[in-house]
């Protein structure tokens, strides 16, 4: 059971004082000329107002664009092998929404299925995440059609939810790495009562484990095709997307050094699962955008015991062509099989 | 626009078009692509201010060039890009109908003949803000543009949604892509993002109808735009030509004339 306290404004600032003496950097949405980005931050009023969301996900955190995974020298009859280790600084990641704290359950789903990831898990050991609760949602948002909600603790450290008279916060204190972060200043956590709240309407808009049952029969559908027509095979729905884990090994090489890189793919480009034959299973753009609702909604359910969507609607505000998951999700889950 | 609808149905069940690529109500009032292939399908049509996407990219889509043959409703920056693929032989004359608003209804272009008599009536496309964007950073000293665009393009995450909205990136295979031999560095770092975007801006130079939509589709909002229509104004002022005007092919940098400035030979 979490334990609730209250978090004056006054109270934050010394948080974060107490933070970064603590060695940690903190991260947070942050208003760039009207564009919400997560940036370093040194203070509460550094966090941007009234926000929605930010445009790229939290994930970079744990899960960077690129990143280096080895390197190499060749010299005569010799190969000099350096493993990288990750840049794990000691993070709070601030003000990030439910839905993106419950994401990097389905990262970790993957990072950790077999093989223990040592970039992710360095990073993420090292990342604490107090989360925001919503006061407000678009058209874009449907967490609550896929098991979460504006006001879910899942995936925080600390879940804090503004106070009506915006004198402060109500902090729930969820893990061990939230009670860490507390006992840096625990005179700013003050115990009270839960007090009333109003988080954001999000309505359920589709039947999501009707939908999960439902896509294996679906397969040949020409529903995919008609949604895809206008999808012009671009990364942006991936790359802002919290969940979305595909990448791709890339070598930067000469004749005498290189480096190993993992970077961020997408199942919307046409060179997704192109094989090294020239065979590519997903050769039309309506296999790849089955691939993505496939992937998120009937295989992680299927692998992992858990969706790999969390219902942020990042991916539907990013798309060049106003590809709206939400809309897309609630015509599978009612189209005729 | 009151006959949209009925114009597009009969375009369809006339069998003069077998597919009809337009605008249709999107998200939160903005509007999306729609491709109708059905009388059905073009009910939903719509055609008005919101309408600000090029569609042209959408002529050259293999998924729907497979329909046969196809309608495009058109403001000035996708007639213009039709137009230049024409004149580049993505699309042949007269292989598809270009709509273009005419009051209440649209007028039918389908040659590329008409398409030019009604491009040379329509004023110039670029933005009183992309004007005055450009000439800030013109204004600038090299340092300062150097700096203005590594802070711009830190942000790029290499999603290629400026490339795969261009109406000219039409290329099967590009080169960004290839990895063997590999030209450009894939990973997003700084000198993968800079190498791409300025191949990007050269590849586009002489060929960029100005219709803006790199800039429009980019997810974190650098205005990746004012580098393809920099490239365009210098052939303009440099060669004379321009993009999307004629269906004469007349490719200033894969064209050599005697009369040709060369004074970037010092």
């Amino acid at each position: 059971m979490a334990e609730t306290y209250t978090i004056s404004n006054e109270a934050l600032d010394r948080l974060f004082q107490a933070m970064a003496q603590d060695g940690r950097r903190i991260l947070a949405p942050v208003d760039a000329d009207g564009r919400i980005e997560l940036q370093l931050v040194a203070r509460p009023a550094d966090v941007a107002q009234g926000y929605l969301q930010t445009i790229l996900s939290a994930k970079e955190t744990v899960f960077p664009k690129v990143e280096r995974l080895l390197s190499y020298e060749l010299e005569p009859s010799k190969v000099d092998l350096k493993d990288a280790t990750p840049q794990a600084l000691p993070t709070v990641l601030f003000g990030i929404r439910p839905c993106e704290a419950s994401a990097f359950a389905a990262l970790d789903a993957v990072f950790n299925w077999d093989t223990r990831d040592a970039f992710f898990n360095a990073r993420w050991q090292n990342l604490a995440v107090i989360g925001m609760a919503c006061t407000q949602s678009d058209a874009a948002c449907f967490c609550t059609s896929v098991g979460g909600a504006p006001d879910s603790t899942k995936g925080s450290d600390i879940l804090l939810k503004p106070l009506a008279d915006a004198s402060g916060y109500q902090a729930e204190v969820l893990t061990d790495k939230g009670r860490a972060i507390q006992a840096l200043v625990p005179e700013c956590f003050l115990s009270s009562e839960p007090s009333p709240f109003s988080p954001a309407v999000v309505e359920s808009a589709f039947d999501q484990p009707a939908l999960t049952a439902k896509l294996p029969g679906l397969f040949d559908n020409e529903l995919w095709v008609d949604q895809s027509l206008r999808c012009i095979g671009c990364g942006a729905c991936a790359f802002v997307c919290p969940t979305c884990v595909c990448f791709d090994i890339q070598e930067e090489a000469d004749a005498k050094k290189g480096e190993r890189l993992r970077c961020w793919d997408s199942c919307g480009f046409s060179m997704f699962t192109l094989h090294a034959s020239g065979h590519n299973p997903r050769e039309k753009q309506s296999q790849r955008w089955r691939q993505r609702v496939y992937h998120k909604f009937s295989y992680y359910p299927q692998r992992y015991g858990m969706l790999g969507c969390v219902g942020c609607g990042k991916c539907t505000r990013a798309c060049p062509v106003d590809m709206n998951l939400k809309e897309h999700l609630k015509d599978a889950a009612e189209v005729q099989a | 626009m009151a006959d949209l609808v009925s114009q597009a149905k009969e375009l369809l069940d006339s069998g003069a078009v077998q597919v009809i690529i337009g605008y249709a109500a999107g998200t939160n009032g903005t509007r999306r692509p729609h491709v109708a292939r059905s009388a059905a399908q073009a009910a939903c049509l719509v055609f008005d201010e919101g309408c600000v996407q090029n569609l042209a990219s959408y002529l050259v889509k293999p998924e729907v060039k497979r329909f046969g043959k196809a309608a495009i409703l058109a403001r000035t920056a996708t007639a213009r890009a039709a137009l230049q693929l024409m004149a580049e032989r993505q699309i042949a004359d007269g292989s598809v109908r270009i709509l273009v608003e005419a009051g209440d209804s649209v007028a039918v272009l389908d040659s590329a003949e008409a398409l030019e008599a009604h491009l040379a009536l329509q004023a110039e496309g670029i933005s009183a803000k992309d004007r005055e964007l450009l000439e800030r950073l013109r204004a600038m000293t090299h340092a300062e543009r150097w700096a203005f665009w590594q802070k711009e393009l830190a942000r790029c995450v290499k999603c290629y949604a400026c490339r795969n909205s261009c109406p000219m990136c039409y290329c099967e295979r590009c080169t960004m892509d290839c990895n063997r031999p590999q030209w450009v560095p894939v990973p997003s770092h700084a000198v993968g993002n800079l190498e791409y975007h300025t191949v990007r801006a050269m590849h586009l130079a002489g060929r960029c109808v100005e219709c803006g939509e790199c800039g429009r589709a980019c997810p974190v909002g650098i205005p990746v735009h004012l580098m393809t229509f920099h490239a365009e104004d210098s052939v303009r002022r440099q060669f004379g030509s321009e993009a999307g005007r004629t269906a004469k092919l007349d490719y200033a940098l894969s064209t050599f004339k005697p009369d040709d400035k060369e004074t970037f030979i010092r």
